[in-house]
């Protein structure tokens, strides 16, 4: 039922792993009832220089989390945030219908890792303009 | 003996046809092809093998053969059980007891007999091993209970049920007692006397024989509705023109099963303590689904924390091993088991779930590769996993 590129990724997963320092970390899902994603990324100049993934799900979100990886590494922020789950999905050759709901969620772990990375920019910059805050 | 490319682990979910089942069906193919309604000599060779098959399941359950009515499989029989027996009760009672672990062949005809046909249903619950409390069915009488199902072994957890209590306790009542026999046939006793038991489902592919034949036993005297009408078939209750060849399998399978029930329930429950043992001796934080004691012997159902039992599957599948899952990821619904979170599981817990049940091909060996791979498959996806503490 899966395509050989989610048989792929799950046997061979991208990026898997945490990145201490991230600059920015975004976790979707709830284990009591779909899955969970972690997704950690590395920022330089704007881009995604480095991204790693934690998932708790079944093969094809291991596989999602795995290709949104490959997608969105040196890309620009801008166009990483565009990252789509049905892009996801489309990379991989297609999800089985039940799975395009509880296990699609790649796009949006990135989503949340790059707006969590823009909300501490915002916030170290309020820091700076308000010093005595 | 031919090279077996596949370890598989999935016997509560179908078996290989036995060859000597096979055998014995192959006639009834193309030679003695027969309708056994028909006057003819065709007709009643198939007539014969037909009422032989009856004769010899009913010896094995301890039963007359008019009692046996042969069905299409056990969901068949099931709602030929729960339907029949309903319906034909109606102008008595509105109530059936079942429990919340019955397979879906139950638990959704209770839940139509409820929603369109003004059926009161009530779903005992299970204790953390997965055992119903027959004081609970009892409490749970009332003067308009018309049917008890409660099923025999349960097919995720292989939780054995106190069927022949309950059903002493169905009878002292006066009420219908039906108990799904699908998954304990070849493992345990069917004898519907020793089990009091009024109704019984069996079905052929669970015990080495084909698929699309089942049984159920209809205690003499019970009156029900027939589902399927027409031309009445099997005493009325199951119209539709017999699959002799079917038939004549799953009576062929089902005098093999019984011929080596004892000794393969002990070899299977030795090999599967092996299994047990060792996966619970080598991967943490993992426990074992179902009754300690009272469980089918080719039955191991464990629960791994921090991981989905689908990710199990594929890692298990690409090592050429076939188990199940009762994993919500894996059966394509959005919940997970509604066997595993009835005996108190978290739904996070029993989304780890993962079912290996033994059967007549297995082996040491087998057991030995799975030990060997299981572990690994296990920690690869608990090092992807978020949930995972280390």
């Amino acid at each position: 039922m899966y395509s050989e590129l989610v048989m792929k990724h799950f046997s061979d997963p991208q990026n898997v792993g945490v990145i201490e320092d991230a600059d920015g970390v975004g976790k979707v899902g709830n284990p009591m009832c779909g899955d969970v994603m972690e997704m950690f990324i590395k920022v330089k100049d704007e881009r995604i220089d480095d991204v790693k993934f934690r998932t708790f799900g079944c093969g094809a979100a291991i596989a999602t989390s795995s290709i949104a990886t490959e997608m969105i590494k040196g890309k620009s922020l801008d166009e990483a945030v565009q990252l789509s789950n049905k892009a996801v999905a489309d990379a991989l050759g297609g999800l089985p219908a039940q799975k395009m709901h509880c296990s699609n969620l790649a796009a949006d772990a990135v989503r949340a890792a790059i707006e969590d990375y823009w909300s501490r920019q915002k916030g170290a910059k309020d820091e700076a303009v308000q010093p005595e805050g | 003996m031919e090279q077996r490319s596949v370890i598989y682990l999935d016997h509560a979910a179908t078996t290989p046809v036995h060859p000597q089942v096979v055998e014995a069906m192959l006639p009834y193919f193309s030679e003695r092809y027969g309708n056994a309604s028909s006057l003819h000599t065709l007709g009643r060779e198939a007539h014969q093998a037909l009422e032989q098959a009856r004769a010899d399941v009913a010896g094995i359950l301890n039963c007359s053969p008019v009692e046996i009515v042969f069905t299409s499989c056990g969901t068949e029989s099931d709602n030929l059980a729960l339907r029949g027996a309903a319906w034909m009760n109606r102008q008595r009672g509105d109530h059936i007891i079942t429990s919340s672990i019955e397979h879906h062949a139950v638990g959704h005809t209770c839940e139509q007999l409820e929603r369109n046909f003004g059926f009161e249903v009530t779903y005992l619950p299970v204790d953390e091993h997965g055992l119903v409390d027959p004081a609970a069915v009892e409490r749970a009488i009332a003067g308009t209970t018309v049917l008890i199902s409660i099923m025999y072994a349960n097919n995720e957890v292989g939780t054995i049920e106190p069927i022949a209590e309950i059903g002493e306790i169905a009878r002292n009542h006066g009420i219908a007692f039906h108990t799904d026999a699908v998954q304990a046939a070849g493992a345990l006793s069917l004898d519907v006397q020793e089990l009091n038991v009024d109704l019984l489902t069996l079905s052929a592919h669970k015990f080495y024989g084909p698929k699309g034949v089942g049984v159920l036993y209809v205690r003499e005297g019970l009156e029900i509705l027939p589902v399927l009408t027409g031309g009445g078939h099997e005493r009325g209750l199951r119209s539709g023109t017999e699959n002799v060849a079917g038939i004549v399998g799953l009576a062929a399978a089902l005098k093999l099963a019984e011929e080596r029930r004892e000794e393969e329930s002990q070899r299977l429950r030795a090999l599967r303590n092996r299994l047990v043992g060792g996966v619970l001796s080598s991967v943490g934080h993992c426990r074992l689904l179902g009754h300690p004691d009272s469980r089918l012997p080719n039955n191991a159902s464990i629960a791994f924390e921090y991981v989905e039992g689908e990710g199990i599957l594929i890692g298990m599948d690409l090592e050429g091993i076939a188990a199940s899952s009762g994993s919500a990821c894996s059966t394509g619904s959005s919940e997970p088991s509604h066997v595993v979170t009835a005996m108190g599981v978290p739904p996070d817990v029993a989304r780890g779930s993962l079912r290996m049940t033994l059967g007549h091909e297995n082996t040491e060996e087998d057991v030995d590769r799975v030990l060997e791979v299981l572990p690994g498959i296990v920690g690869r996806l608990r090092a992807m996993s978020p949930l995972y503490p280390g």
